[in-house]
């Protein structure tokens, strides 16, 4: 360190030294960032238990230097459930992507969400699988091009693409839903705000908290790590609009 | 205390649960087993485990998996359709070595089928079920005792070798009453260092998983599983003999039908035909040796498996008599349970 | 005058995907596009030490946690 400068921002050490495999700018890195910077800031390394998803954060247990169960596609509410029903003094969060939580697990998890399991959704909304090469999600936008729907997704054969937030906030055990993105460093610091308060609920055992990140694919979006922000901007955040669907009141949480 | 009751066999299976220590029951209403989770919601209050009636056989196996990964001794149970759903978690389960009890209170099928007793899932539970290289410990109990007797047993191998176990029972044994004697309870304390409960620094972090993408460490994963469905095969064969000494017919059966065949073997015994039954307990492991060396006694003529299916455990009885003799099958299908005198004619009828 | 803050960008961890470049108020970071690390990427550095304001953007945006930030003690 240079004399007369001190540190303010660095890497957590909760996150394990170890160099991620996602690609270059996706937001699986800054989620597991911002999480593992919750964790350490707090000093709730004993007390937090993840679950991981099916998909490209299958090996987000490789980073995350907490205990961590691997969940069959699609069974992460179901896992995490029984994680927290055991041990209903952890923080337990389970971390999915929009084809694990919304398409082959969609039962899980609005029946989680429904009975107010008392743990943390964190939802990846990037609109298309990832780790399986570029293939159409419950969220792909309407014309979107996607392996699996070349010409662009059609809403008259396939639907349109799924809100979960707004479906989940309908649910009365539900205490706390917001919607957020990494796309700028202010809405990062929102994200993080928003898991922390998230995780704040949970302690107090109000409910069901879900967090869904309106996120990004480079790779299978082929495009740059630029313009999936752009893309983020223009196309996804007019359909998938950030905020708060439901929370509890304020003198309830702190 | 242990004492003495008259329950049906689905209750006696929730209390003795309750008994041998249970933390968490997930489950999910199915005909004929749907006492077993309305006991455990009747009981709840008086005790300290937690139950979730999950909203499918799926979520059940998951919450299954969750909670047993967290250190907890924990339960589902089900009846066939239901456990169909349930093989995706059982197979990760059984990678990911997690000790838990299963109960498949067997109905007739393919399909939606029937709600009456059957045997037809024998091959689901003991050949593994769901995909890739695994077995079940799989206890096969013939009466309301047992199914009480099994589970503090399931329970004790689970943990023992960090394994799923489950009882093969069926719906005739679900339902039926008997007098049971319920053992004392058990004051579970787990010991499982490897349970995900949150990370202290005196350790590294703990990651329960099914996953190990290179090929080498899946090998190694599936060598270390075979190493140990080795050793229960070495050290856990249960079987029940009955009046096989100077025997020239042997039945096999289990479960519900070994009781039938105890009666077929009674009367062939009062008609002078030198019969007996041959009980497999654990289902898997199967007792392969005694069935071998039973072969090899040169007054056995044949081996007869008599099981409420169209003939799957035949296969695992020909295996073991390995063409020493010879092995016939008979069978009901559908939910249909034999009566000892069909069995005993036809006998008489075909291989006398 | 010494700037008001710089970082510390880890070259190896640092994947090139330039979203710390873009969103650095100041422009004082660049992609070296002349050089690689070892996995074959370019890799973001200081190119400006002067205009750093420590605002830390760069460090929020960096998907890999590659950079470290440092402020003047005032």
């Amino acid at each position: 360190m240079k004399p007369g400068y001190e540190q303010i921002y660095k890497r957590p050490e909760t996150l394990l030294p170890k160099r991620m495999h996602y690609c270059p700018g996706c937001f699986h890195s800054t989620i597991h960032k911002i999480i593992m910077e919750i964790v350490e800031e707090w000093d709730i390394q004993d007390k937090v238990i993840g679950v991981c998803p099916v998909g490209c954060s299958v090996f987000a247990y490789d980073y995350l230097d907490i205990d961590m169960q691997e969940a069959a596609h699609g069974r992460a509410a179901a896992v995490a459930t029984g994680i927290k029903r055991m041990l209903p003094d952890k923080i337990v969060f389970s971390y999915q992507g929009d084809g694990d939580l919304a398409a082959i697990g969609t039962a899980e998890t609005i029946h989680a969400c429904n009975r107010g399991e008392n743990f943390t959704f964190i939802f990846i909304n990037n609109g298309i699988y990832g780790m399986t090469g570029g293939q159409m999600a419950p969220t792909t936008l309407e014309g979107q091009k996607t392996t699996t729907s070349p010409y662009g997704r059609e809403p008259a054969t396939t639907g349109m693409p799924i809100k979960m937030s707004e479906l989940v906030s309908q649910l009365i055990s539900v205490a706390y839903v917001e919607r957020v993105s990494c796309n700028t460093p202010a809405n990062t610091r929102k994200a993080k705000r928003a898991i922390e308060k998230a995780f704040k609920i949970q302690m107090k055992g109000l409910g069901t908290t879900f967090i869904e990140v309106v996120s990004n694919c480079p790779s299978n979006w082929k495009c740059t790590p630029e313009e999936s922000l752009e893309w983020i901007k223009e196309k996804a955040l007019p359909y998938f609009p950030l905020g708060v669907f439901k929370e509890p009141a304020k003198e309830e949480v702190e | 205390m242990a004492e003495t009751r008259f329950m049906k066999g689905n209750e006696a299976l929730g209390e003795a649960a309750i008994r041998a220590g249970l933390q968490g029951y997930f489950g999910y209403p199915i005909t004929p087993q749907s006492e077993v989770v309305e006991y455990l919601a009747l009981q709840e209050p008086n005790h300290n485990y937690v139950l979730i009636q999950a909203e499918s056989e799926l979520a059940a196996v998951n919450m299954v998996y969750g909670a047993a990964a967290a250190g907890a001794r924990v339960m589902t149970t089900t009846s066939s359709p239901g456990f169909s759903l349930m093989q995706e978690g059982i197979s990760y389960i059984a990678c990911s070595e997690l000790p838990c009890v299963f109960a498949n209170i067997v109905r007739g099928g393919p399909g939606l089928g029937t709600i009456q007793p059957s045997q037809s899932d024998y091959f689901q539970a003991t050949k593994g079920g769901g995909h890739g290289d695994y077995h079940l410990i799989v206890l096969g109990p013939n009466s309301v005792q047992e199914t009480v007797d099994h589970i503090y047993l399931a329970f004790e191998l689970a943990d023992k070798y960090r394994s799923p176990v489950m009882l093969l029972s069926d719906g005739a044994i679900g339902q039926m009453m008997e007098k049971v004697v319920l053992p004392d309870p058990i004051e579970y304390k787990p010991d499982k260092p490897w349970a995900t409960t949150g990370k202290t620094p005196d350790r590294e972090r703990n990651i329960i998983t099914s996953l190990f993408i290179q090929a080498e460490i899946m090998e190694q994963r599936n060598l270390k599983l075979q190493e140990k469905f080795k050793k229960i095969t070495e050290n856990e064969v249960r079987y029940e003999e009955y009046k096989l000494d100077d025997v020239e017919y042997i039945i096999v059966s289990f479960g519900l039908c070994s009781r039938i065949s105890k009666k077929v073997v009674d009367q062939a015994r009062e008609s002078g035909i030198k019969m007996g039954l041959f009980r497999p307990i654990t289902l898997w492991p199967f007792p392969t040796k005694p069935i071998e060396e039973l072969a090899s006694i040169n007054s056995v003529k044949c081996f007869i498996s008599v099981e409420m299916n169209a003939g799957q455990m035949v296969e695992d009885v020909k295996l073991s008599v390995n063409g020493k003799k010879p092995v016939y099958f008979y069978g009901r299908t559908g939910g249909i349970v034999p009566t000892p005198d069909e069995i005993i004619n036809h006998i008489k009828e075909n291989l006398l | 005058m010494p700037a008001k803050g710089y970082v510390e960008i880890s070259i190896e961890t640092c994947k090139g995907c330039n979203l710390c470049v873009i969103h650095c108020p100041t422009k004082c970071l660049a992609l070296n596009t002349s050089d690689t690390n070892s996995y074959g990427l370019h890799y973001a550095y200081m190119v400006d030490e002067d205009e750093c304001i420590a605002c830390q953007n760069c460090a929020i945006m960096c998907p890999d946690a590659a950079i470290t930030v440092f402020k003047k003690v005032s």
